[in-house]
């Protein structure tokens, strides 16, 4: 099962795609863009605010669903001791944290205008501030052990912390009291959003996943060196 | 077909991750009161003693329930079973409305009277353009 990572097939791989990638966030990110901020209509009680969540919706998804695939990839590498999914979980940390960062920031600025305050301590909010925080000691935890079997270790005791975390922020909304509105958007139910609104949405959504995908392979690539330059071939 | 080494890999994963869920469920809900942003007039109306602390109290704004006067305003919360009185003097914010979701943070004077120190408008999970709220409105 793991002859399909071996580290000269995919060098060709993360090497040649990130500008094929490039191009194609590029296109969706300016289609997402147009939809989202001239196109769609406004909001029937926010009205042009509603345009900020084509950013903040798509960033907390993609955070969340990077922060459950380093999860899963850390714990496969932890069972399998399998060195390459730990680095493939490192190579995606840092656009999941961006994208974190950018929820935060986002929601603080569409909090002013409709809530009334930059920052609230409600549990989504706060347990999203929780998620950055893991996501910053997990980053910090490859930069801090030179030891490769400790920092695959600790890496991992993190991402199984911080899992215990991301269905409490899913399900903080619905819960508790929270000054965050519920979900809007229901897979078994009807969405309480608009058609033309979902629409720019999914698009932004696409063109974030394809930026983690590009900032990954790129994160990735340089990974691949570092083993090459080390002179060993295999992992 | 795994290793025994595997195998007992996983089971610690599994046993760590069984252990954290659970403790982290019971922190949780001995804290419940504290998670909480607000609490509705319902549960205000229930608590066996008034809170002399700062607290929120959350729900609709009361249809017909705004007056503002020079120096104050005041307002109906309700969870469409109980009902509160908040008084309030400074700026609302743009999406303060009747019958929309309100949070006021202040003191409670007695059961049915809270004097709020903020108010922060709720905002509920519907996106629309106008024209079809207009045609939800219609029907």
């Amino acid at each position: 099962m793991f002859k399909l990572f071996q580290p000269n097939r995919i060098f060709q791989i993360t090497s040649r795609a990130p500008k094929y990638v490039l191009f194609l966030f590029v296109l969706v990110l300016s289609v997402g863009l147009t939809e989202a901020l001239v196109f769609s209509p406004e909001d029937y009680k926010q009205s042009d605010a509603v345009r900020i969540m084509y950013v903040h919706v798509p960033a907390a998804w993609i955070s969340l669903g990077i922060f459950s695939s380093i999860t899963v990839l850390s714990i496969s590498g932890f069972i399998f001791k399998n060195k390459n999914l730990f680095l493939i979980a490192k190579s995606l940390a840092p656009s999941g944290f961006v994208f974190n960062i950018i929820a935060l920031v986002t929601g603080s600025i569409w909090g002013k205008p409709t809530w009334g305050t930059w920052w609230a301590w409600d549990a989504r909010i706060t347990s999203m501030l929780i998620l950055a925080l893991f996501y910053a000691m997990y980053l910090i935890s490859w930069r801090i052990y030179e030891n490769e079997e400790k920092v695959f270790k600790i890496s991992t005791i993190i991402t199984i912390l911080g899992i215990v975390n991301v269905p409490i922020i899913k399900y903080s909304v619905d819960w508790w009291n929270t000054l965050h509105q519920p979900a809007s958007i229901n897979i078994l139910s009807k969405s309480s959003i608009h058609s033309s609104m979902l629409f720019p949405l999914l698009i932004m959504t696409a063109a974030f996943a394809l930026f983690s995908l590009l900032i990954f392979l790129m994160k990735y690539n340089t990974e691949l060196i570092k083993i090459k330059n080390k002179g060993l071939d295999r992992l | 077909m795994y290793g025994r080494k595997v195998k007992l890999r996983f089971l610690f994963v599994v046993v760590i991750l069984i252990t954290l869920i659970l403790s982290v469920f019971l922190i949780l809900k001995s804290l419940e009161e504290n998670v909480v942003y607000f609490q509705s007039p319902s549960e205000i109306n229930m608590s066996a003693e008034l809170d002399k602390k700062k607290i929120r109290v959350g729900g609709m704004v009361k249809k017909d329930s705004i007056s503002i006067t020079a120096n104050e305003i005041k307002f109906i919360i309700t969870d469409f079973k109980n009902e509160i009185n908040v008084t309030f003097n400074g700026a609302v914010p743009n999406l303060f409305e009747e019958e929309k979701g309100v949070v006021a943070e202040g003191f409670l004077k007695d059961r049915n009277y809270f004097s709020a120190t903020k108010i922060l408008a709720k905002h509920d999970e519907n996106y629309m353009p106008p024209e079809v709220k207009a045609a939800m409105e219609g029907k």
